[in-house]
């Protein structure tokens, strides 16, 4: 699978990022690219770092040192807002939905940077601000036939299972047709099923629509098979970076995980 | 069973995205205005339009404002009293300075002063939340008091420092009786009520929802907390400041700043509380709540025929009143909305078990 799909320029490369809370070295001069199309895993034991460096993308943190450049263009700090009208969506380890709305609604406001009628039309609702949302209403009911979450789209997300309510947030993040998407997690706590769905819809995305895609994830199996290129984090530090096999024989990541005797 | 949807199929987003996708919600709100339109101002007496119905309409109207702040996007605010009096005041002097001006353009004008007011004092919003946030609204509330009994100016110097308004006239037309009165109050409050429905299920409504309910993810998403904390702000301001300005203008005719204290935005927060925080539906039946009960409690002994001396009845509606609140609040805390919530959800079904 790997081998035949053909992967493009770097979208996004983090040059020598450090971040630090405090005393805290959450990262230590980390480097990295992200390549136009593929599925890149970071992974790493509790607390190497890996969200953060998410977080770091995305604008959340801003790094202490260090450059981001992504689709050429270099930036110290971004806001959050920004990073996502530059097309990088993402979802949360601890599912981070709007709990008092339904899913259509929550998967709608994914589309909020892509809605413009201005506030008057919006108050009266005729016009404008109805031809668009009936337009973005058929763009996320693609999203939901994709998702095959069509009999729950009137449920609000706070009643549903944990399993759908990953699916509606991967559908959040999808309905911004990002170019980038940032899955933090994406199968924590799933049964083998739904893990095996998730992939799945993960490939697809990556397949169908091309969007590249960072992923953290514990599951071995998944990684291995889903990803064409894995990061391995340690302690804030990158200790390993290369395809999956490659990454099988780092013996530097292998003690990572298990462990060395002293 | 009877509030069931089987068989009411949609063919269009359109049609789905309608106010009252279900039938039965269309036949209950056309009762409702018709009840509203016609029924009341043929059946009620004046006692009943001044103390219950002209009130309710406009208080539900605060209330509605403030719902759209607290349970859409999650902004507590104690300075609704003041927004009101941003409101009523601003009308005052735009009504006086301006001769000729209409007064419905001067309740307008006294909404985008209140506007601004709710912009100004929703700035901190940015930066706390919660209590922290309810208690520099209430600042706000102690500050426009202040400014309102102290600086002559805006009422206009007078000595007592209460205001006096004539009865309003609308192009020639003299808004003097109590039905009159209530019809314009009754078609401002159903032309607000659309706007904030209209508000809700678009985009700006789903920003200040998502705001409230996480806002790491909201901004992740591109919504701008800045933009959509000072918007709710704005708009709840507007609805506040109108409902302030009619109810000086409309329901008091003279007031003084003692009108719109303190206990004016606990009222119309307990009536958001109790209605149902995120819920238009809720703001109705809250201001019914709070607006009409004490009235029916202090009838009701004489109703009953058991003879009561004056100050016993008000010490009783008191409680009664406080015990109700309390009641409801264990019962239901997501307010009388819910509660007709899980109705509608029950009569899906009924008379069945499932």
């Amino acid at each position: 699978m790997t081998a035949v799909r053909s992967l493009g320029e770097p979208i996004l490369s983090m040059d020598s990022i450090s971040l630090s809370f405090g005393g805290v070295k959450a990262l230590t001069d980390i480097s990295l690219h992200v390549r136009k199309h593929e599925i890149l895993a970071i992974i790493g034991p509790n607390g190497a770092g890996k969200s953060s460096l998410l977080n770091v993308i995305n604008g959340v943190y801003h790094p202490s040192s260090g450059s981001v450049t992504y689709k050429g263009a270099t930036r110290s700090q971004m806001r959050p807002h920004e990073a996502a009208s530059q097309g990088i969506a993402r979802t949360f380890q601890n599912i981070a939905l709007f709990k008092g709305m339904t899913v259509l609604d929550n998967i709608m406001t994914g589309r909020t940077l892509k809605m413009h009628a201005g506030f008057f039309w919006q108050c009266i609702y005729v016009g404008k601000a109805r031809d668009e949302e009936i337009r973005h209403r058929r763009k996320v009911e693609e999203i939901i036939d994709f998702l095959q979450i069509e009999s729950i789209r009137k449920t609000p997300v706070g009643r549903l299972p944990y399993g759908l309510q990953k699916r509606v947030e991967l559908g959040r993040a999808l309905a911004a047709e990002p170019e980038l998407l940032l899955l933090d997690e994406p199968m924590a706590g799933m049964n083998i099923e739904e893990k095996e769905d998730m992939s799945r819809f993960i490939l697809d995305i990556n397949d169908e629509f091309g969007t590249t895609i960072v992923l953290i994830e514990h599951d071995m199996g998944v990684v291995m098979d889903l990803s064409d290129r894995v990061v391995v984090l340690d302690y804030g530090r990158k200790i390993g970076d290369g395809t999956p096999d490659e990454i099988r024989g780092n013996q530097e990541v292998i003690d990572a995980y298990l462990g060395v005797a002293h | 069973m009877f509030y069931r949807e089987a068989g009411q199929f949609k063919t269009s987003y359109a049609a789905d995205q309608a106010v009252f996708p279900i039938a039965q919600d269309r036949i209950f709100i056309g009762i409702w205005l018709l009840i509203g339109f016609v029924a009341i101002p043929l059946l009620s007496n004046e006692y009943l339009f001044r103390a219950i119905f002209i009130p309710f309409l406009i208080m539900a109207l605060a209330a509605l404002g403030l719902n759209l702040l607290v349970g859409y996007c999650g902004q507590v605010s104690l300075g609704t009293g003041a927004f009101m009096a941003v409101g009523a005041y601003a009308a005052y002097n735009f009504w006086i300075r301006i001769p000729g001006l209409n007064p419905l353009i001067a309740f307008a004008l006294a909404g985008g002063v209140a506007t601004v007011v709710g912009i100004l004092f929703g700035i901190p919003s940015l930066r706390i939340k919660g209590f922290y946030l309810a208690v520099a609204t209430l600042a706000a509330q102690f500050f426009i008091d202040w400014v309102f009994s102290r600086i002559g100016w805006f009422t206009n110097y007078t000595p007592s420092g209460s205001i006096a308004v004539p009865p309003v006239s609308v192009f020639g037309f003299e808004f003097d009786t109590p039905l009159r009165k209530y019809f314009l109050c009754l078609t401002i409050l159903v032309l607000f009520a659309v706007i904030a429905k209209n508000l809700v299920r678009g985009r700006i409504g789903r920003s200040w929802m998502a705001t409230r309910d996480m806002d790491v993810a909201a901004e992740i998403i591109g919504i701008r907390p800045m933009y959509a904390k000072l918007s709710a702000f704005a708009v709840s301001s507007f609805f506040i400041g109108v409902a302030g300005a009619l109810w000086g203008f409309i329901h008091l005719g003279s007031w003084e700043p003692l009108a719109f204290d303190v206990n004016r935005s606990f009222s119309i927060l307990f009536m958001v509380i109790i209605g149902g925080l995120g819920s238009i539906l809720g703001a109705f039946l809250g201001a019914a709540f709070i607006t009409v009960l004490p009235l029916i409690l202090n009838q009701m002994p004489q109703w009953l025929g058991i003879q009561l001396s004056t100050a016993m009845i008000s010490h009783i509606e008191f409680m009664i009143f406080g015990a109700l609140i309390v009641f409801f609040l264990a019962v239901e805390p997501q307010g009388l909305a819910r509660l007709w919530r899980i109705a509608k959800e029950k009569l899906r079904l009924w008379p069945f078990p499932y």
